[in-house]
């Protein structure tokens, strides 16, 4: 009965997702005013009947109701209830009604928020969320319904791979998804601003903080996703140039080009076509990472269960609303030229660096994501790319960015004083140049590329740092001035700061981890011990203990550094019977300067036990430093400017008035 | 300079033509060009630290074998991997791997740490072999006949499904034929 409630409301909330893209849309065109007000209310009837869906296959989880098939499929009785809850959207039928629940979500959000929206603008951005409603909601309906009962229901369900039941994989999807759909909305507004054929500072004002949330999303997801891999799969990578991996990074490259250029059209009313781009490719992307997941034409560690009739929905989808709104760019995209023009070094030369290495990165991922399925597809040669491709490539594109990055907020709009920053950086290269050396002494026999990754790093965090002592002239007036003005300065210049910081730390992070990796790998008996890096790792013994639906294998292992103990470590090996399969649990031991992890596996039956060490330097500085990012993304989304606020109503108003004049 | 806004919409249908064809290939199925083909000319030294190879007259003895290629930095061979060392406790059927593109110390210590399923394995580290046997992506599965024919492949992660319903029982069926 739950379950057909379920199927019901997303049936209505297909109804209403019509009645959403279609008479805003044309009230807005015709100045219908009743059809205009139709909007709001449909936005939050579409998010309500869908919320009820997702509470209703929530509810079939919780209880396992083995007669719908998905739960059947994908859950087990024995399961722990946070899995059990996960598992809502662990399977491609769930995880498609999470991600219509998140794009209904926005679209009741805009509708709340959105007071300070001209109304036309809102109703055909929310007419466009509508459109992208429709189509997933066929897709769901029509190829994959979570609701679909069984004639006979099995006993218990066929659990989840065990791999995917943890609780940094349970939660990072929704994190993923939050980011891609949030690029919906960038996406809708400029669909908008091509149908009304203006983008000025005050939609870039619009545009950004939704923009800007998405990306904080889509950061968290990204790095749990990361963080996951790394301390479950057992070998302590962190990165894979997974296709699915590359399907959530593109969208991230792009929206951060999308939040750099979003600036400029604020700021100085110019790259207006650029931004507009921008916007449509970065959800483009997300959609294509969709199709890429789970129609099948590339495989992958976290596919779905794939099905070439959802291939081609999911195609047809797309060929229709990228294909669409990019017909509709070249259409009206010309007659957006204009605004404020610039010498190349300047803050708006170099937003557009940064975009063009940005975008050019994207291009490549894309490249050696697809680029097997092209070569397929014209000559019939089959052929793989794997992290080379990537590493060689992605890299030194890189590199210049992240000089740049360093430089670039010290100019000024308009024209900048390339000199002038240069001569500011002066700190900066010494603290590089200084680090650069103390890395190149310690380890001399090293990669040079970690000599170099490690000056780039501190470049950035000191530029960063020198920018904003600047801007507060910390140490050259008195420090109540300095402090004066640090309370003065918007908080998006402190977001900015910071996470520019946290890029220049997770480089570090990805330096380290690269070039200074050391293990250790053998059979080990009780009793015995092993040394790695400065650590003693003593076996003490190994046993099995009971989970809830597993058996584990577990070893324990006394660390000490020169005689003195440290910690206790105890890795498993989990073996899941209802699926037969083993996941291993590594024990990590972080800190600051690098990550001990240990892994232990079978028997070899003679008493010993496959043991395998770690030593990773920095390696969580990745994490903290997406998370330093993150931080600063907030701090960026709390600034007055992007509030609801006294200004902004204001500028609502005015445009308001220019568009009834 | 109008016609510059046209082109991201070029790209974009060009990319969803290649997609189109991409699905419609069915990267699942073998190229027809190799089925039922005696398997490539090959002669490959054994992943580090064990001593059988992998060469062509390995799989032209008379026996039914499956070859599974795979990679320590792939993560789906990671989620397949336990299946064959059911198919190895099993011993229905002897199973051999092809370590692909692979570094030595990783691929011995993958195998170390989890477990060798491979009666033989064969060390293609530049990739040729895999060329020449159509290899799309990793991890990839091939049945191989009494003659030393391919009689079916699979790309992508092995399934208990497809494993039980479509492996197993082609192994027993060609097992039963006549040498």
């Amino acid at each position: 009965m739950i379950a057909e409630v379920g199927h019901f409301a997303l049936v209505l909330a297909l109804v209403l997702a019509i009645v959403q893209s279609t008479l805003p849309i044309i009230g807005a065109h015709r100045n219908i005013a009743p059809w205009i007000a139709v909007a709001r209310p449909a936005a939050f009837g579409q998010f309500t009947f869908i919320a009820i869906a997702f509470a209703a296959l929530t509810y079939a989880f919780i209880v396992s109701d083995f007669s719908v098939a998905t739960v059947a499929r994908n859950s087990h009785s024995a399961k722990p209830l946070i899995y059990k809850i996960s598992g809502v959207w662990g399977n491609h039928e769930g995880s498609m009604l999470l991600w219509i629940l998140i794009l209904s979500l926005f679209g009741a959000a805009v509708a709340l928020f959105g007071n300070n929206l001209p109304p036309r603008l809102r109703a055909r951005v929310l007419s466009v969320q509508g459109m992208i409603g429709i189509g997933f909601l066929l897709f769901v309906l029509l190829t994959s319904n979570p609701f679909e009962r069984l004639a006979n229901p099995p006993v218990d369900g066929n659990g989840l791979n065990p791999l995917l039941q943890d609780f940094g994989l349970a939660v990072h999807p929704p994190f993923l998804y939050l980011g891609y759909v949030g690029f919906s909305m960038a996406f809708s507004f400029a669909i908008a601003a091509l149908l009304e054929g203006r983008v000025d500072p005050a939609w870039a004002r619009w545009v950004r903080p939704w923009t800007l949330a998405a990306w904080c999303f889509l950061t968290v997801g990204i790095a749990l996703g990361s963080w996951w891999a790394y301390y479950e799969l057992g070998w302590g990578g962190w990165w894979f140039w997974d296709p699915v991996e590359n399907a959530s990074f593109m969208p991230w490259l792009l929206g951060t080009a999308l939040l750099h250029s979003a600036i400029v059209v604020e700021k100085r009313d110019t790259l207006k076509a650029w931004t507009i781009l921008l916007a449509i490719l970065t959800f483009s992307l997300s959609l294509l990472g969709t199709f890429i997941v789970r129609s099948g034409v590339l495989t992958s560690v976290h596919a779905f269960a794939t099905d070439p009739e959802r291939g081609v929905f999911i195609l047809a989808f797309l060929a229709f609303t990228v294909g669409g709104s990019l017909l509709l760019f070249a259409w009206r995209g010309p007659s957006l030229k204009g605004g404020g023009l610039f010498a190349p070094v300047s803050r708006e030369g170099a937003l557009v660096l940064n975009n063009l290495l940005l975008t050019t990165a994207c291009a490549t991922v894309l490249l050696g994501t697809l680029y097997p399925l092209f070569l397929d597809a014209l000559t019939g040669e089959k052929v793989s790319v794997g992290p080379p491709f990537f590493n060689s490539t992605f890299v030194p594109l890189m590199v210049p960015l992240l000089v740049a990055v360093a430089i670039g907020p010290m100019m000024a709009w308009k024209r900048g004083d390339l000199a002038g920053a240069i001569g500011r950086m002066k700190f900066g290269f010494f603290a590089a140049a200084a680090i650069a050396f103390v890395t190149w002494y310690q380890t001399t026999d090293g990669p040079v590329l970690a000599v170099f990754g490690m000056a780039v790093g501190v470049w950035l965090v000191a530029g960063s740092i020198i920018e904003w002592a600047g801007r507060i002239k910390l140490f050259s007036i008195n420090p109540a001035d300095s402090w004066r003005r640090l309370r003065g300065l918007p908080r998006a210049a402190h977001g900015m700061a910071l996470a520019h910081i946290g890029v220049g730390l997770v480089v570090m992070g990805i330096t380290g981890v690269q070039s200074w990796t050391v293990e250790n790998a053998r059979v080990m008996r009780p009793g015995e011990t092993i040394s790695i890096g400065n650590y003693d790792l003593t076996f003490k013994n190994a046993g099995t203990i009971q989970g809830p639906n597993y058996s584990a294998l577990r070893g324990i292992f006394d660390v000490s550094i020169d005689g003195d103990h440290v910690t206790t470590m105890a890795p498993e090996t989990r073996s899941y019977p209802t699926s037969t399969m083993t996941t291993t649990e590594a024990a990590i031991r972080p800190t600051i300067v690098g990550d001990l992890y240990a892994v232990i596996g079978e028997p070899d039956g003679k008493g010993g036990y496959a043991t395998r060490f770690y030593v990773k330097p920095l390696v969580h500085w990745i994490w903290f430093g997406a998370f330093v990012m993150v931080i600063g993304g907030l701090i960026s989304l709390s600034d007055r400017r992007h509030r609801v606020g006294a200004p902004a109503r204001r500028t609502a108003n005015k445009t308001l008035a220019e568009a009834s004049a | 300079m109008r016609l510059g806004y046209a082109i991201p919409v070029v790209v974009f249908f060009a990319l969803a033509v290649a997609l189109y064809v991409g699905l419609g290939l069915k990267p699942r199925d073998i190229p027809s060009a190799l089925i039922d083909k005696p398997v490539p000319t090959f002669d490959l030294a054994a992943v580090k630290g064990r001593d059988m190879g992998l060469k062509t007259a390995d799989l032209n003895n008379g026996e039914v074998a499956l070859v599974n290629v795979f990679a320590s930095w792939c993560g789906p061979c990671r989620v397949e991997h336990p299946l064959w060392m059911d198919v190895q406790a099993a011993g229905k059927v002897p199973l051999h791997g092809i370590n692909y593109k692979d570094d030595p110390d990783n691929a011995a210590k993958w195998l170390d740490r989890f477990g060798d399923p491979y009666t033989r394995t064969g060390a293609d580290r530049n990739g040729r072999v895999g060329i020449d046997w159509g290899v799309y992506g990793v991890p990839e599965t091939f049945v191989i006949d009494r003659q030393g024919r391919i009689r079916y492949k699979h790309v992508g992660v092995m399934t208990r499904d497809i494993l039980d319903g479509r492996i197993l029982p082609l192994v027993r069926q060609l097992q039963e034929q006549k040498q």
